[in-house]
């Protein structure tokens, strides 16, 4: 147990959170693995929903510790390690993304060879989308951010024993290159994973769109454990209501950027109305999935962007957690409305399963184990860090 | 400027910023409602120190937004879907998608006018330039380094003798008695002045309309703006209904128009005879116009095979016994009366183009159902140069 002159004492989650932890990722795991006996196409869905989400919340998460050295913000140090922690999800990409590779049949038709051979608009997407190279691309993108995620945040752990000022310039260096390299990426990972789920349909907009949801899911995660852990007294006493207001400041111009990006999207095809794009929007406005469009249209934009509108709401600790555990909920469920009714493709009709109920009890479960071993091995501030005064004196 | 005997406020004049915000808690703590802080850049902490609420410009803000939203929507609507309804692009005539860009826009626009406007008047007062402290030495030094703080006098507890204490107490460097400045008078703003200029005004305007228009009948030039004609859709007095457009004399018809007499009959009894030969020249017009008009639904070789397929009703193929059968009158009168889903093509084709059509379609099906009989003889037209 570490005290430094700055009032931070390294404390562990309690033990129940631990017990917790442990109960919902051994749930989902079985239920999840017996999802795949009992119907694997169906499983892979759910899974890929659930591998999005924590696509997001990694590769997003390290986004926002990349731009606090990148801008050179100090408000959110004394929190930075919060990021940090949830960027750990990233190495782990590299496992959970096998059992994809394994059902890619199952959940993109144009892996098979039959649906492709007669289609003249597959075969002109031949050259990017086939297995070899899709396989390729994605393990390249995952090892990628890995590398980045041990350098900058063991670059940051080092600073809490030598405390030296080189390491954070050294960062910044490596976050300028984080955060082309991740704008490219996500874009990448967003078409590759959902865009091609429907093969002949294409949007130019989508990489930017899924970008806007990663970072609105990072932002909801930091902000959520940001004013659990400061209410629990694990982080600094002091941070004042200012900490509060930038972080509900940002979740607030997130979300107004999706609405953005999500509008200007569907006006456009709305306008062309071209068969081939339209398509897209059309399995998303009939039967039932209409309901799901609009309460996306109502539940990711309009009620954070009004919830989130006034000072007090931002920095009010109530609002802001129930707000950003709202956001979390659209943001899978904005990956749920994207993926599922691609289903239409292989054949048969999307239907509403169990599975897809466990695979997000599973990710809940070990994002909680991941945080708690997180806190067990590293310090939650960055207790050395130099513009960590700065960071706690920060006032608006 | 002039000073009147009436006190404003007892200000104070402090050093460095830590003794204004204890001069500030003080101040609180005895319980003074009207006083200020005046401070050269903000000092932090102040706001809280003083109990200051939120500024309430946000809901300016947010109800002149809303207002911007709610007045364009219903403008749009009104315009574009009661007043004035036209079809754009194919979408429906309340086409949300396309009217937020504007409503956006409008809402945005609203906002920012109203609350600059609103800070500027009812938050600045700022037709109003003559507070107190305004011009005083007090206010060019708390512009530079200092830091003062102000008590009014008509504070509910308001005593000079105490309160210049509680500034001697608090460390002043200086006190100082301010006094409401004397009423300006601007003789332009006087009552008197604008009511003549008024007079002026209507006088001049008055006569020079009268002396132009009334007694020397000329009539300002008007850039031939006005003319006898009949504008399309404008009113007209010279018929008796008002209207200045008009239906065509009853039994005639326009230049260059020719009348079909089977419009809106579903199955005719009799059709017209096609007029046009099936000449290189037609056929080749024929081909043209089918794929810009007829090609999108029934598929460049009329076998209803196109890229709608499955997205629209499809059509039939025009390569069927019953198709090929069919009088030439007979598809003209599809194409000009419409059919089924099919819509009147009567506006797009001229009726010259709707014969070279029919021909290029006669053209389509001798050649795919095309029979050994007849390769037979076009190999004995050709004298056996084709295999």
């Amino acid at each position: 147990m570490s005290n430094n002159e700055s009032g931070y004492i390294k404390r562990t989650l309690p033990q129940g959170f631990l017990n917790t932890a442990y109960i919902l990722l051994v749930i989902g795991l079985v239920a999840g693995i017996i999802a795949y006996f009992v119907d694997p196409q169906r499983a892979s869905y759910s899974y890929l929903t659930s591998f999005m989400f924590l696509v997001s919340l990694g590769a997003g998460s390290l986004f926002l510790v990349a731009l606090e050295y990148l801008a050179g913000a100090v408000w959110s140090t004394p929190f930075r390690r919060v990021s940090e922690f949830f960027s750990g999800v990233i190495p782990y990409l590299l496992i959970l993304v096998v059992p994809l590779f394994f059902f890619l049949h199952d959940i993109f038709q144009w892996t098979n060879a039959r649906v492709v051979k007669d289609d003249p608009v597959l075969l002109s997407k031949d050259a990017y989308l086939n297995i070899p190279f899709f396989v390729v691309r994605n393990l390249i993108i995952i090892v990628i951010w890995i590398i980045f995620y041990f350098i900058i945040t063991g670059l940051s752990r080092k600073q809490d024993e030598t405390g030296e000022q080189s390491l954070t310039t050294r960062n910044i260096k490596l976050s300028a290159a984080y955060i082309v390299i991740f704008s490219a990426t996500i874009t990448l990972s967003g078409i590759d994973w959902m865009m091609s789920i429907e093969p002949h349909w294409y949007s130019t907009i989508f990489g930017v769109y899924y970008f806007s949801g990663t970072v609105l899911c990072a932002l909801a995660a930091l902000t959520y454990a940001v004013v659990i852990l400061r209410e629990k007294g694990y982080l600094f006493p002091d941070l004042k209501d200012d900490h509060y207001y930038s972080l509900g400041t940002l979740m607030f111009a997130f979300t107004a950027f999706w609405g953005y990006i999500a509008f200007s999207q569907y006006m456009l095809i709305w306008y062309g109305n071209l068969p081939e794009e339209i398509s897209w929007f059309i399995h998303r406005w009939e039967g039932g999935w209409i309901y799901a469009s609009i309460f996306l249209i109502i539940g990711r934009f309009f009620v954070p962007f009004f919830g989130l509108l006034s000072y007090p709401a931002k920095t009010n600790a109530k609002r802001l957690k129930f707000m950003s555990i709202w956001i979390l909920v659209t943001h899978y469920f904005d990956l749920y409305w994207m993926i599922m009714p691609g289903m239409s493709e292989t054949g048969r009709p999307y239907s509403f399963s169990w599975m897809d109920l466990v695979y997000p009890i599973a990710l809940v479960g070990f994002v909680m184990l991941l945080f708690r071993i997180m806190t067990v091995k590293y310090n939650i501030v960055p207790v050395k860090d130099p513009k960590l005064q700065r960071g706690l004196d920060f006032s608006l | 400027m002039g000073r009147t005997k009436e006190l404003f406020g007892i200000t104070a004049l402090f050093d460095n910023p830590d003794s204004i915000i204890k001069a500030a808690k003080t101040v609180v703590k005895e319980g003074y409602k009207k006083f200020d802080v005046n401070t050269p850049y903000p000092v932090h902490g102040m706001d809280k120190t003083l109990g200051l609420k939120n500024s309430k410009v946000g809901f300016f803000t947010l109800f002149f937004g809303l207002s911007g939203t709610a007045f364009i929507l219903l403008f749009m609507y009104w315009t574009l879907s009661l007043d004035y309804p036209l079809i754009i692009g194919g979408k429906p005539h309340f086409a949300l998608p396309a009217f937020i860009p504007i409503t956006f826009e409008f809402t945005v626009l609203l906002a920012a006018l109203s609350t600059f406007f609103g800070l500027v008047i009812a938050f600045f007062n700022l037709p109003f330039n003559n507070h107190p402290l305004h011009d005083t030495e007090y206010m060019k030094k708390v512009s530079v380094d200092m830091y003062g703080l102000v008590i009014e006098a008509d504070d509910y507890i308001f005593d000079n003798n105490k309160v210049r204490n509680l500034f001697r107490e608090l460390g002043a460097k200086s006190v100082e008695e301010i006094y409401y400045p004397e009423k300006h008078t601007y003789p332009v703003f006087d009552l008197k002045f604008i009511l003549f200029l008024i007079i002026v005004a209507v006088l001049t305007s008055g006569t020079t309309y009268f002396t132009l228009n009334k007694f020397m009948d000329m009539v300002p030039f008007n850039w031939m703006a006005e003319q006898d004609k009949v504008n399309p859709q404008s009113k007209s007095d010279f018929y008796a209904d008002k209207f200045g457009m008009r239906e065509p004399v009853e039994g005639t018809i326009a230049r260059g128009y020719m009348l079909y007499p089977y419009m809106g009959i579903a199955e005719p009894k009799e059709y017209l005879v096609n007029p046009v030969l099936p000449t290189k020249e037609s056929i080749e017009l024929g081909q043209r116009k089918f794929l810009t008009f007829c090609s999108p639904c029934h598929g460049n070789f009329a076998d209803g095979n196109s890229r709608l397929r499955g997205q629209f009703p499809s059509p039939p193929s025009l390569h069927t016994q019953r198709a090929i059968d069919f009088p030439d009158g007979r598809i003209y009168h599809v194409i000009t009366n419409g059919q089924n889903a099919m819509p009147s093509y009567a506006l797009q084709i001229t009726p010259e183009e709707r014969w070279s059509i029919i021909n290029y379609i006669r053209v389509l099906q001798r050649a795919k159902d095309a029979t050994e009989a007849d390769i037979e003889k076009i190999k004995e037209e050709s004298s056996g140069n084709v295999q």
